[in-house]
């Protein structure tokens, strides 16, 4: 007797803004004709604090955040208890995304220690003997697009020996001088990160140049939170020993899911950061580091 | 990794494709949500692939997916993709990305051209990496030359080389420079095989940027390195030339046609060397523009002296002494000249008379000698001096003598201004006479007679305006010997006399080098190199016995020596040599055809008594000054000029005398007295007396040797 439970969102992409209204058809299909006790669909989101490692003992006073945090949350009961013919049968919803006082609907971020997610689950109640069928989606919110104009900030930056901090022993290093500039450190999410790099002189040969896309996730409140940094993606943008004085590229484009617009809230943070690293010939590695800022447009 | 992305892209293009029939004329309205969302999805995914190079042949192997997410997606796209390859650290691996994208970018959107120009751009800023130590280091790691290395990279070029010039629709000025930059950075021989193609994509290209020349002009500096094939070289000429001929600026003109020179002289004729020299002087010749390319035309001359070596073929053509008329500034003109006779030099093989060549040189070592003035420094006058002697010394007539002296008269007269010059042409007179005297054997007609005599004049008119003065005392003498080779005893006579009465004239120092020198040492090499000819000189009938000896000793003893100088009694001494080998029955070498004075006076007693007296009168000042070295500072010279004078009675006189016996035992105390005297040199000189007494008739010096005491150094 298979039965299959589907919800279908309108639209294609599954993204949705606050006071928007997600629409879309649950499907039933099944060979046979089916008796239920009810269909509900219920959309929540909730933000999942996740425990750092290092910070367990502090978080053991304040326990309550890390419950996830409710952002919204609606049930509708959809189908009274009774029979579907058998076939395809669609039944069509619609939540408006709205949220109560000064609540904010939250963009989806899918994180390590930090996850905002948004769900659609359908549920069918069925009789004692069959199993209850339960379907969940996922559906992607935007944070509403900022009002005014965003100011670019760019940033040049120079790599040399002398730049760096944390370095143990600065003689034994390299030479090498390397130029560059990001565009902007206040990004918008939707474009890539651009900017350019110069090996301008280099005594070692390049192994690569890569960016390194960090999250900074930071959960607890004013009394106790952990700081964790972990890298999203890296991008090469360099292979092997370039050609000194040609500019390379910077480019990168936030993954979605991901990424979303920097976010600091009572309870946790959201914060990214790219670190250019270069790496030498026969096992030399740079940083250099740049905080962003993402914010949608 | 790296093959499964690609296979899945392709997959997914073929996927995409298949939904929908992407034609020329697909635009985003005509995609569905879903098939938007699912391209947008790959784009994602693609773009977080982490190795650049992977990331980058996915991504422009579904260049053309763009099209499902917006009309100017690709044009955004392949820029950024052409940036991107900037990062690929290996040459070899970013030319072959190279050529990809520009595959990719001709499928997809021909139109821009933009990219595919500036992919070829790219590549050439990252040519230089191949001889970087990173690649070499490579190449030696993995075992490969450099020369099979590099042909791994014409594909790839070539490739990108082709979508370039792929029928471009909208020609730009970037395609010109391009085009120039292809021919600077490719090796020639690539160039050159391809010389015909690049000559219609010259034609093609806009003028606006730039110009057609300047394309022509590196086209030309590559066929000067490498061969075009042989049967495209007339019609690259052609084609070049009808561009070059038609520039208007005599400086663009200039620049252009010296390049193609050198191709013209390597591959073709004289006759088409020429009608290039004709077009030059036609260009360059209007408002003197000749003026401000000298540089230019110098060079032309250079190359073409430098292909044709044959001087008969290179003054041939018709308009190469009109070029050098085009040469107007005098220093420029001195310039060139030089180089034709250095050339001439370098390659003349054999002696020449052809009149052509000759009449060329003339005039060109007549412009280098008219630049001579009171500012040239000596080196300048030295090289042009040389220069113009390796002509002189090439130019022969053959059996025709006359001719040969008329050329040296005339000569002569041309090159006045510089004595080396001078000089050769004595020489080169002297030995025209004693051509003259080997072809007659010795027996000169009257006609030769006349001819010999007519040299040795020359010689004795030119000597006086000379101004080095042993140069000209060596002249004389050398001439005088050439006279009395040809029996022409009076002018023979004549040089010897103005020889010795020159002699007065000789400064204290002479410039030797830039250095002033004392000049006494040389004139006492003169004066022997004098004497030993003066042996078989003969009196004059009309003067008296040793008349030039006389008039000789009468010039040194009147000469102002240095002070605490011996050279006048070392020449008297070497006077006595002479004296004692005139009085010899026969002397030891004569002149053909000449009778010496053993012949002439046979032994006469009348000549040896006047011999005599002159020996005693020389002796006499010999003596004289000895004992004027009385004092202290003078006592070791007095001891070696006196054992000098010794040993040239010892070698020279006949000891059977009692006066000159007693002389030399004198003068063997002499040296010793004041302890001054080598003791091994005397003992030596006492063993040779006593060695030589045993030879028979010497028995006189045995009874000598006993009255040579050695003094012992107390």
């Amino acid at each position: 007797m298979g039965t299959a439970l589907d919800i279908k969102i309108k639209r294609a992409n599954k993204v949705y803004h606050a006071g928007e209204v997600l629409s879309g058809v649950v499907v039933i299909s099944s060979k046979d004709s089916v008796q239920h006790q009810g269909v509900s669909l219920t959309m929540e989101g909730t933000v999942n604090l996740q425990l750092s490692a290092k910070s367990v003992g502090v978080f053991e006073a304040f326990y309550n955040s890390v419950k996830p945090i409710q952002i919204i949350n609606s049930t509708i009961e959809m189908v009274k208890p009774g029979k579907f013919p058998s076939g395809k049968t669609e039944i069509p919803f619609e939540f408006p995304l709205h949220v109560k006082g000064n609540k904010v609907l939250y963009e989806t971020y899918h994180g390590v220690f930090v996850n905002i997610q948004y769900t659609l689950r359908c549920d069918m109640r069925r009789s004692l003997l069959a199993k209850d069928l339960t379907k969940t989606c996922e559906f992607i919110v935007h944070s509403t697009p900022q009002k005014g104009k965003m100011t670019p900030s760019p940033v040049d930056f120079t790599i040399t020996p002398e730049t760096l901090q944390n370095v143990k022993e600065r003689a034994l290093l390299p030479k090498f001088l390397i130029r560059g500039h990001l565009n902007s450190t206040n990004c918008v999410i939707t474009q890539p990160l651009t900017g350019e790099l110069v090996v301008e002189s280099s005594e070692a040969a390049i192994r690569s140049v890569e960016l390194q896309l960090v999250r900074v996730e930071t959960c607890g409140c004013a009394e106790g939170y952990a700081r964790d940094a972990t890298e999203i993606q890296n991008i090469q943008i360099a292979d092997g020993d370039v050609c000194r004085g040609l500019s390379v590229p910077i480019y990168m484009v936030f993954p979605r899911l991901f990424t979303c617009p920097t976010l600091e809230t009572t309870n946790f943070k959201v914060e990214f950061e790219v670190n250019i690293v270069v790496l030498l010939h026969p096992d030399h590695l740079i940083t250099e580091n740049f905080p962003l800022k993402l914010c949608r447009t | 990794m790296k093959a499964l992305e690609i296979y899945c892209a392709g997959f997914c293009r073929k996927r995409l494709c298949s939904c929908f029939c992407i034609t020329d004329h697909f635009s985003p309205e005509n995609a569905n949500d879903t098939a938007k969302e699912t391209c947008l999805n790959w784009f994602f995914k693609i773009a977080s692939i982490r190795e650049l190079i992977p990331r980058f042949y996915v991504e422009a192997s579904i260049l053309k997916c763009n099209k499902f997410l917006s009309k100017t997606g690709i044009s955004e796209c392949l820029p950024r993709l052409t940036c991107m390859i900037r990062g690929i650290g290996d040459p070899l691996v970013s030319v072959y990305a190279r050529a990809y994208l520009c595959r990719v970018g001709m499928e997809v959107a021909p139109h821009l051209k933009e990219s595919l120009n500036k992919n070829f751009f790219d590549f050439l800023l990252t040519f230089k990496q191949i001889h970087g130590d990173t690649v070499q280091n490579q190449l030696v790691v993995q075992g490969v030359e450099l020369p099979s290395y590099l042909p791994l990279y014409p594909p790839a070029m070539d490739w990108i080389f082709q979508c370039i010039s792929y029928h471009a629709p909208e020609v730009t000025a970037r395609c010109a420079l391009l085009l120039n930059s292809v021919m600077s950075a490719f090796r020639a021989e690539f160039i050159a095989t391809r010389s015909m193609d690049f000559i219609g994509m010259i034609k093609e290209c806009d003028e606006s940027g730039f110009p057609k020349h300047l394309l022509f002009r590196s086209l030309g500096l590559n066929l000067a390195l490498a061969d075009p094939p042989e049967s495209d070289r007339l019609q690259i000429l052609n084609e070049a030339w009808k561009v070059i001929t038609k520039l208007k600026n005599p400086q663009d003109y200039i620049n252009c046609a010296e390049v193609w020179v050198e191709y013209t002289c390597k591959h073709f004729t004289k006759r088409e060397v020429n009608t290039v020299l004709a077009d030059v002087i036609k260009h360059m010749t209007p408002d003197r523009a000749f003026e401000d390319s000298y540089p230019q035309l110098q060079l032309i001359i250079k190359k073409v002296i430098a292909y044709f070596h044959d001087f008969s073929v290179l003054f041939s053509v018709e308009k190469f002494l009109p070029f050098l008329d085009m040469f107007q500034k005098e220093s420029v003109r001195v310039e060139v000249c030089k180089c034709i006779m250095e050339a001439f030099i370098k390659h003349q093989q054999e002696p020449t008379k052809d009149p052509v060549i000759l009449n060329a040189l003339l005039h060109v070592c007549k412009t280098m000698h008219d630049s001579v003035n009171a500012l040239t420094l000596e080196d300048e006058k030295r090289m042009l001096s040389y220069l113009i002697n390796g002509f002189i010394k090439m130019v022969s007539f053959g059996r025709d003598f006359e001719q040969q002296l008329s050329f040296y008269v005339e000569s002569r007269s041309m090159f006045c201004n510089l004595e080396p010059v001078l000089v050769q042409l004595i020489h080169s007179v002297n030995r025209l006479a004693m051509e003259t005297r080997k072809v007659m054997k010795g027996n000169h007609s009257r006609k030769t007679a006349a001819f010999v005599r007519a040299c040795v004049a020359y010689c004795f008119i030119t000597i006086p305006s000379l101004t080095g003065i042993f140069t000209r005392l060596n002249l004389y003498l050398h001439s005088g010997q050439v006279a009395l080779a040809n029996q022409c005893l009076s002018q023979a006579d004549a040089f010897f006399k103005a020889a010795i009465s020159l002699i007065p004239e000789v400064p204290k120092m002479i410039n030797i080098e830039g250095k002033m020198r004392p000049s006494e040492s040389f004139l006492l090499e003169f004066l022997c190199n004098f004497f030993s000819t003066l042996l078989i000189v003969p009196d004059h009938p009309e003067h008296g016995v040793l008349f030039l000896v006389r008039e000789l000793l009468n010039v040194i003893q009147d000469y102002t020596w240095e002070d605490n100088s011996d050279e006048k009694i070392r020449i008297y001494t070497c006077v006595l040599h002479l004296l004692s080998a005139m009085s010899q029955e026969t002397y030891l070498y004569h002149i053909d055809k000449v009778d010496s004075n053993d012949s002439l006076y046979g032994g006469d007693s009348k000549f040896l008594a006047e011999n005599n007296k002159l020996c005693e009168t020389v002796m006499a000042q010999i003596l004289e000054h000895l004992k004027t070295l009385a004092k202290d500072e003078a006592l070791k010279r007095q001891s070696s000029l006196g054992l000098s004078f010794f040993n040239s009675i010892l070698a020279h006189g006949d000891l059977r005398n009692n006066k000159l016996n007693q002389l030399s035992v004198n003068l063997w105390h002499l040296a010793q007295r004041h302890g001054c005297a080598d003791t091994r040199t005397m003992v030596k000189t006492l063993e040779y007396i006593k060695k030589r007494s045993k030879q028979p008739g010497m028995t006189h010096l045995t009874e000598l040797a006993l009255r040579l005491p050695l003094q012992t150094r107390t």
